[in-house]
């Protein structure tokens, strides 16, 4: 792992340390603490509720923590906006709304639009051309609802593209879609490894993760493992991540949530 | 009306409003005598102050809640914007005493904040119990409802003076609105239209996506309060012009009407405007003519039924072209059905002869002659086909049908489309020969010319189907190599 951490700046994409975060008072993340070094593709797995989502919204500063920080090329998550891409799971968005693909592709581009400003001519150039990387150019003006559901999920891709970023988070991008798409995107996330960046992807499927992972973060509310795939794909692991679920700190969450356990988390 | 905003300024408040009151009333009274046509003209003469005043205020209306309307309704906030304009009428109230009379402002700044309050402890409610949004809804609009009401019947109780036009909260009265309304209205509308222009990407993508909003850094948050802050503006100011009851329509219909006609936000965004000020101006002209009844249910009938229009002859997602639509396509696949029938008459034939009796096609269809034979005048309407005079019998059963061009070339394309999707199904999908026939029934009439392509090229242009019929190909069907 060392021998891959030599960036260009030297510093790690994404550093996590101590992070735990609560939902009215009841942990779902414990004590999560590591570094992932640049130009990984790195799935993140675990059983239902293990708390993956909620792992990358903190991580982006979505949810807000109750403990512990999160640094982003060394730098705090609002420092780092521009440099961040994000891929939310298919169904956190009404496919009915009055948008064309063309729309939501544009969308990626605001972060690099000041409020209040139109796009330039570059941000239409870009858009046109990540809506052509994952090959919907045929459809750039239809309206979203018209799509297939592997469609969908590249139009979101796109968007992704389009916001030029060196680190990306993707939920569940694979969830729900045909195998041409599912094989687009695998392509479309080595090509994105090949020019240095970073990717995080919450992943359901074992047997593909390792396959298409060269690093996996093993999570079950608490961080299991994070290492090379072919290290840390084995059935201790998993075993530990995926069974015993009624486990000593879902007890304890429980506790908590019932204020019966007056410690401070 | 510069007269009389100075008097405003030089006398008291209580005796300009007495003053506007004995003003009103002796219109009011000069109405009943003319009949509507003098009233039609005189409203698009624009020549009476009110008149002008009902139209800004209408358009002013129209501008602002079309607006926040087309936000709240792809929001799905659309019960939001009910409670919300139902919470405004405590703050009427208020407002009124606060002043110690109908003063815009002091109105304007109670009724804000009293809607604010109301969607905030919504909110309240569904954060800090189990109580669902629905529930906490409906309560806040009745209860916040319920203590207006009780306030306005206090002060009409009270011995107080310039409470005349406060009964026009309830349903509106455009023709009541004065020169300050029109100003605040207007200032409303102005700020409704520049934030929505300057901030467009900002409220689209906090509609769309709030939590990818929220990852580009968006300050979704103060978006979300400008947003609100700008509907419980609008709303207020179209109290006076519309009325508490009904100003929930005002938002919703226009911008549910235009959702039904167009599918891109800035659309549906300039639609629902066009249409809050139309059936706004409307509203009022109608109230007008029937001498000044309440404006907000004549501008509501005349939303509704936009609304209704939309909702039978909206191309796209009207109830009637989408009917239609699916009778044409009903009636196409009678006709291709028509024709792959004769298709394989002809084929039976080893395509020796080029006409098909109809005896032969009621064989082939399993029917009745006479079905058959209206099945046949639908494509010599479509001209498709004709009978030709000189082969057919004196029967019924032996009429000749002869194809012309046009219908010869989709006869085969059908069967085409037919074999090839059989050919499809049992050599990439791995069917059995006889589990394919159901299914391509269906494809043969949905298959376009480019999927055609692919499929003859993936394929490696076969010739002949599962059955082992020949697959016409283009060259066959226009060369007629049979």
């Amino acid at each position: 792992m060392q021998a891959e951490t030599s960036n260009i700046s030297g510093v790690a994409p994404l550093e996590v340390h101590d992070l735990t975060v609560s939902y009215h008072k009841k942990p779902v993340l414990y004590g999560v603490d590591l570094e992932v070094p640049a130009g990984q593709l790195v799935g993140i797995i675990g059983p239902n509720g293990a708390g993956k989502s909620t792992f990358i919204k903190t991580v982006m500063g979505l949810i807000k923590p109750s403990s512990g920080w999160v640094k982003l090329f060394g730098k705090p998550y609002k420092k780092a906006l521009n440099r961040v891409g994000y891929v939310p799971q298919r169904e956190s968005v009404d496919w009915d709304f009055p948008v064309s693909v063309y729309d939501v592709v544009m969308m990626g581009r605001y972060g690099h639009l000041g409020v209040g400003r139109r796009p330039r001519r570059q941000d239409h150039a870009i858009v046109e051309e990540c809506i052509d990387r994952v090959k919907l150019t045929p459809y750039r003006n239809r309206q979203i609802s018209n799509l297939s559901g592997g469609q969908q999920q590249r139009v979101f891709l796109a968007r992704a593209l389009a916001q030029e970023s060196d680190l990306y988070f993707m939920d569940e991008p694979f969830a729900g879609v045909d195998a041409a798409t599912e094989a687009a995107i695998v392509e479309l996330l080595q090509e994105l490894k090949r020019k240095g960046k970073t990717i995080l992807v919450v992943h359901h499927d074992l047997p593909t993760a390792k396959q298409y992972f060269d690093s996996l973060i093993l999570l079950n509310m608490r961080l299991i493992a994070f290492g090379k795939t072919e290290e840390v794909f084995n059935y201790e692991l998993l075993q530990k991540t995926y069974g015993g679920r009624l486990t000593i700190l879902s007890e304890v969450a429980e506790a908590v949530a019932g204020e019966t356990f007056s410690g401070d988390l | 009306m510069s007269g009389l905003v100075q008097r405003k300024v030089g006398t008291s408040l209580g005796l300009f409003l007495l003053l506007s009151g004995v003003l009103h009333a002796a219109k009011i009274g000069e109405l009943v005598d003319t009949s509507w046509t003098e009233q039609a003209v005189r409203f698009w003469h624009f020549t009476d102050p009110a008149v002008r005043y009902a139209f800004l205020g209408s358009l002013f209306m129209g501008i602002s809640c079309g607006l926040l309307g087309g936000f709240i309704v792809v929001r799905k906030l659309a019960l939001v914007g009910d409670t919300l304009s139902h919470a405004v009428l405590p703050g009427v109230a208020f407002g009124f005493l606060w002043a110690g009379g109908k003063d815009v402002w002091t109105i304007f700044i109670g009724a804000t904040i009293a809607g604010l309050l109301g969607t905030t402890l919504v909110s309240l409610i569904v954060r800090t119990t189990r109580i669902r949004e629905d529930s906490a809804l409906g309560m806040v609009l009745a209860g916040f409802f319920a203590v207006g009401v009780c306030l306005l019947t206090i002060i009409q109780n009270l011995e107080m003076s310039g409470k005349a036009g406060l009964d026009k909260f309830m349903f509106g009265q455009a023709a009541a609105l004065a020169e300050a309304d029109i100003l605040m209205m207007g200032v409303v509308a102005a700020a409704a239209l520049i934030l929505v222009f300057f901030l467009y990407k900002e409220f689209l993508i906090l509609s769309f996506d709030r939590a990818f909003g929220a990852a580009l850094g968006l300050p979704v948050r103060i978006l979300d309060g400008l947003l609100m802050f700008l509907l419980a503006c609008s709303v207020v100011i179209s109290l006076q012009a519309c009325g508490v009851v009904l100003v929930s329509a005002m938002l919703i219909t226009p911008a549910a009407s235009a959702y039904l006609l167009t599918d891109r936000m800035h659309r549906l965004l300039a639609t629902s405007v066009v249409f809050g000020c139309a059936t706004g101006v409307l509203g009022s002209f109608f109230s007008f003519l029937g001498n000044n009844l309440p404006t907000g249910p004549f501008m509501v009938i005349a939303a509704s039924l936009v609304f209704f229009l939309t909702f039978l002859f909206a191309p796209r997602y009207g109830i009637i072209p989408r009917r239609l639509r699916w009778r044409g396509q009903c009636k196409r696949v009678a006709l291709e059905n028509t024709l792959k029938a004769v298709y394989h008459a002809l084929e039976i034939k080893k395509f020796s002869d080029r006409h098909v009796t109809l005896g032969e096609l009621a064989q082939r269809r399993n029917t009745s002659t006479i079905l058959v034979k209206q099945e046949v005048d639908a494509l010599v309407r479509e001209r498709l086909a004709f009978i030709s005079a000189e082969k057919s019998g004196s029967l019924l059963e032996e009429q000749a049908l002869l194809l012309d061009h046009k219908g010869w070339v989709r006869a085969c394309e059908i069967v085409r489309n037919h074999r090839l999707w059989e050919f499809y199904l049992t050599h990439e999908a791995d069917y059995a020969v006889d589990h394919v026939h159901e299914d391509a029934e269906k494809i043969e009439h949905i298959l376009g010319e480019s999927a055609v392509r692919a499929l003859e090229r993936k394929l490696n242009f076969p010739r002949k189907d599962p059955h082992g019929k020949l697959i016409p190909s283009l060259e066959d069907i226009h060369y007629g190599n049979f």
